[in-house]
C-alpha cells in the first residue's frame, strides 16, 4: 500500500477526517460528552505548496495537525502524509516532516542548541553530511551568538529560531508550523518570514502554517484553508476570501482642516468621520486603487497623512463564520 | 528540482549504529546533570540520605525485637541490601517515567511522537537520574557488609544467585515503573496511586514477605512480584526454608518473574499510549 513519495506528488491527502474527544465533567456524578473537534475534513497539499491553515481558537487546527503528523489517530476518515499512514508509519513519517509548535518547546530546556542539534542528528541518524546543513541553518537563522546558551535562557524569538532549525535539520519534505510568530516582536517576525521564504526557494519545502497573523498569510502562503467548527469553511486564495466576505481595505485620511464627509468619492464607501472631519475612514471598494482615491481627495481637501489598514485574519474569519451561519 | 545534498542527508544511514541515538540522548542528559558539580554532589548526598533513613527504620525495629519473619538483623540487612539496590537502580534508570502527566501537559510526549524512535525508549533515555546513585551506593554498602557478617557458604550457586538477583530485581522494578506509567495515561491525576504501586512494592520488598498475612503475601509474590527481588533469594543464600506457599527455591525464578512483569509492562504501556493517541478504546 505504501507508495514511495516523489516530487510533485501529494504531500497531504485527507478524506473525511473526523476526530471526536470525550469530555468528562462533573465531580461525583460524572457526565460524558462527545466533542467533535474535526468533522469530515478533506485536505490536499501538493509538494512545494505553501498553505495557510486558518481558524478561530478551538476551530480544530491543532487537532488536524496532530492527525496529519501521527500524534493523534483520526476517529474516522483517512489521511496520508508524504505517502505514509501517519499512525502505522509514525517513525518513517517522522523522517519526512518537521513540526514546530510555537507555544510548546521540542528542544531540551537545559541543553544548549549546539548540543540539541547533535542529539537530534543522532536521533535521525544523519551522517556527517548534516554538518553542512546545520551550518547553513545557523547562518540563515543567525543562531551563532547563542548556540552555547541553554535553551531555558533564550528569548522567545531566539528559541523559535532554534526550534525551526531543529525541525529543518533533517531536511524534511513537509514543514508544519503551528503559530510560529505568536508573541514575537515585529522585527523578529519579519526576519523569520524572510528566512522561510528563502528556505522554501532553496529547498522547495512544502509548508503548512497555522497563524492569526495576516502578514504571515500574505508573505508565506499561496493558498489558504479556513476551518470553522472542524470543517472547511473556505479553500482558495486570500484575495478571493477577502472578496467573498467583503472585508475591504480601509484608507484612513488625516486632513489639514475640518472637511465635510467625503461620502461620494468614487470607488470608496465612507465608514466614519472623526473630529469634525479631520480624520475620515473610507473602505476601498474592489477594483479601485489607493492612488486613484488620493488623486480625487487632493482636489477637495489638503491631505496631511494617510494609512491603509489591511483586513486582519480574525476579522475576515469572523465575517466568514457569520455569513456561513446566516446562510446555513 | 530536489536538492541533492538534502536528499543525501535525508537518507537514514547507520550513523552511530543501532544504539547511536540512545547513546547521544543519554550522554547529553548525563552531561547536563553533571554541569553543576556542587548541586549534583548535594543531590547524590540527599539520595544517600534517603537510603540511610530507610535502613535506620530497619535498625529501629531491631532495637526492640531480635527476629523478624525468620530473619535476624544481619539477614534483614542482606534482604534490605538486595531490595534497595534493585529499586534504586530501577529508580535511576526509569524512575522519571512516573511523571507522564507532566510530559503530557508540557507536550514532551508529542515531541517524542514526532521523532523516529519508539516512544518508550525515548522516555526511558530522556531523563536518567544519576543522582540516585547515592541510594544505590548505600544499598551496595549494606549488601557487602551483610555478605560478610552473615554465615554464608559461597558456593558457585550462591555466587550465581548474587549476580542474577540484582539484575533481575532491577528489571522487575523497572517493569513495575512502566506498568505504572501505562496506567497513568488513564489516570492523569493518578501519580499518587502509581507511586503507591512502585514505592509501595519497594517497601514491601525490604521486609520479609513472611511477616505479611497470606493475602498480602500472595499480592507481593504473584501480582506484584516484590518477593522475588530480595526475599526469596535471601532465603536461598542463607539456606533457610521458605514459608508455606513460597518455597525458598523460588528464589531462582526471579528472572522469570522479571520476564512476566515486562510482558505486562509492555502491554500496559502500549494500551496507555494507544489511549493517548486515540487509536484504541
Amino acid at each position: 500500500m505504501t507508495t514511495t513519495p516523489t516530487a510533485g506528488e501529494q504531500i497531504v491527502h485527507a478524506r473525511g477526517l473526523t476526530r471526536d474527544f470525550v469530555v468528562r465533567s462533573g465531580g461525583w456524578r460524572r457526565t460524558k460528552r462527545v466533542v467533535r473537534a474535526v468533522v469530515d475534513l478533506d485536505l490536499d497539499i501538493v509538494a512545494g505548496e505553501a498553505v495557510g491553515y486558518i481558524g478561530a481558537n478551538g476551530a480544530g487546527k491543532s487537532t488536524t495537525i496532530k492527525m496529519l503528523t501521527g500524534i493523534l489517530s483520526p476517529s474516522q476518515g483517512t489521511v496520508r502524509t508524504c505517502g505514509y499512514d501517519p499512525r502505522r508509519s509514525r517513525r518513517a513519517l517522522a523522517r519526512e516532516i518537521g513540526v514546530v509548535f510555537g507555544q510548546r518547546s521540542q528542544l531540551w530546556w537545559d541543553l544548549p542548541l549546539r548540543e540539541s542539534y547533535r542529539v537530534l542528528a543522532a536521533i535521525h541518524r544523519l551522517g556527517p553530511g548534516h554538518r553542512e546543513r546545520l551550518d547553513e541553518l545557523i547562518e540563515a537563522l543567525d543562531l551563532e551568538a547563542f548556540l552555547d546558551t541553554p535553551v531555558r535562557q533564550l528569548s522567545l524569538g531566539q528559541r523559535i529560531r532554534g526550534e525551526i532549525a531543529a525541525a529543518l535539520l533533517h531536511s524534511p519534505r513537509l514543514l508544519v508550523l503551528d503559530e510560529p510568530t505568536i508573541g514575537l516582536d515585529v522585527l523578529s517576525k519579519e526576519r523569520l518570514r524572510a528566512f522561510l521564504v528563502a528556505e522554501r526557494a532553496a529547498h522547495g519545502t512544502t509548508l503548512l502554517l497555522t497563524t492569526h497573523d495576516m502578514d504571515d498569510v500574505q508573505r508565506l502562503t499561496d493558498r489558504i484553508v479556513v476551518v470553522d467548527r472542524g470543517s472547511v469553511a473556505y479553500a482558495g486564495d486570500l484575495p478571493g476570501l477577502v472578496r467573498r466576505v467583503g472585508a475591504d481595505r480601509v484608507i484612513v485620511l488625516d486632513l489639514e482642516e475640518p472637511t465635510p464627509p467625503l461620502a461620494d468619492l468614487p470607488g470608496t464607501r465612507l465608514l466614519a468621520t472623526e473630529h469634525d472631519g479631520l480624520r475620515q475612514r473610507l473602505a476601498l471598494l474592489p477594483g479601485s486603487t489607493a492612488a486613484a482615491v488620493l488623486a480625487e481627495v487632493a482636489g477637495r481637501a489638503p491631505l496631511r497623512d494617510l494609512t491603509i489598514e489591511e483586513p486582519d485574519v480574525e476579522d475576515v474569519v469572523r465575517r466568514l463564520y457569520a455569513t456561513q451561519r446566516a446562510g446555513g | 528540482m530536489a536538492d541533492l545534498s538534502a536528499a543525501g542527508s535525508r537518507r537514514p544511514t547507520a550513523a552511530g549504529g543501532l544504539l547511536g541515538p540512545y547513546r547521544a540522548l543519554v550522554s547529553s542528559r548525563l552531561r547536563s546533570q553533571l554541569a553543576y558539580r556542587r548541586s549534583f554532589a548535594l543531590d547524590v548526598l540527599g539520595s544517600f540520605g534517603v537510603g540511610l533513613i530507610e535502613f535506620a527504620e530497619v535498625y529501629v525495629i531491631f532495637s526492640s525485637i531480635s527476629v523478624l519473619g525468620g530473619l535476624d538483623f544481619a539477614g534483614l540487612a542482606l534482604l534490605f541490601g538486595l531490595a534497595s539496590l534493585s529499586f534504586s537502580l530501577a529508580d535511576l534508570l526509569v524512575g522519571h517515567i512516573d511523571r507522564i502527566p507532566t510530559y503530557l501537559r508540557t507536550g514532551t510526549l508529542d515531541a517524542f511522537l514526532l521523532r523516529p524512535l519508539p516512544v518508550l525508549a525515548q522516555l526511558v533515555t530522556s531523563d536518567i537520574q544519576l543522582r540516585r546513585l547515592g541510594r544505590s551506593a548505600l544499598a551496595l554498602g549494606v549488601l557487602v557488609v551483610a555478605l560478610v557478617v552473615n554465615p554464608i557458604d559461597f558456593t558457585p550457586a550462591v555466587i550465581t544467585l548474587l549476580l542474577i538477583t540484582p539484575i533481575a530485581g532491577t528489571a522487575i522494578f523497572c517493569g513495575l515503573f512502566v506498568v505504572a506509567a501505562g496506567i497513568q495515561f488513564w489516570l492523569i491525576e493518578g501519580s499518587e496511586m502509581a507511586n503507591a504501586f512502585t514505592y509501595g512494592s519497594n517497601y514491601a520488598a525490604t521486609f520479609p514477605t513472611s511477616i505479611f498475612s497470606l493475602p498480602m503475601r500472595v499480592l507481593f509474590t504473584f501480582v506484584v512480584p516484590a518477593a522475588f527481588t530480595a526475599y526469596l533469594p535471601t532465603l536461598l543464600i542463607l539456606g533457610l526454608p521458605g514459608p508455606a506457599w513460597t518455597p525458598a527455591w523460588w528464589g531462582w525464578l526471579t528472572p522469570l518473574a522479571a520476564l512476566a512483569v515486562w510482558g505486562v509492562a509492555l502491554l500496559a504501556w502500549r494500551a496507555g499510549l494507544r489511549h493517548y493517541t486515540g487509536a484504541g478504546s
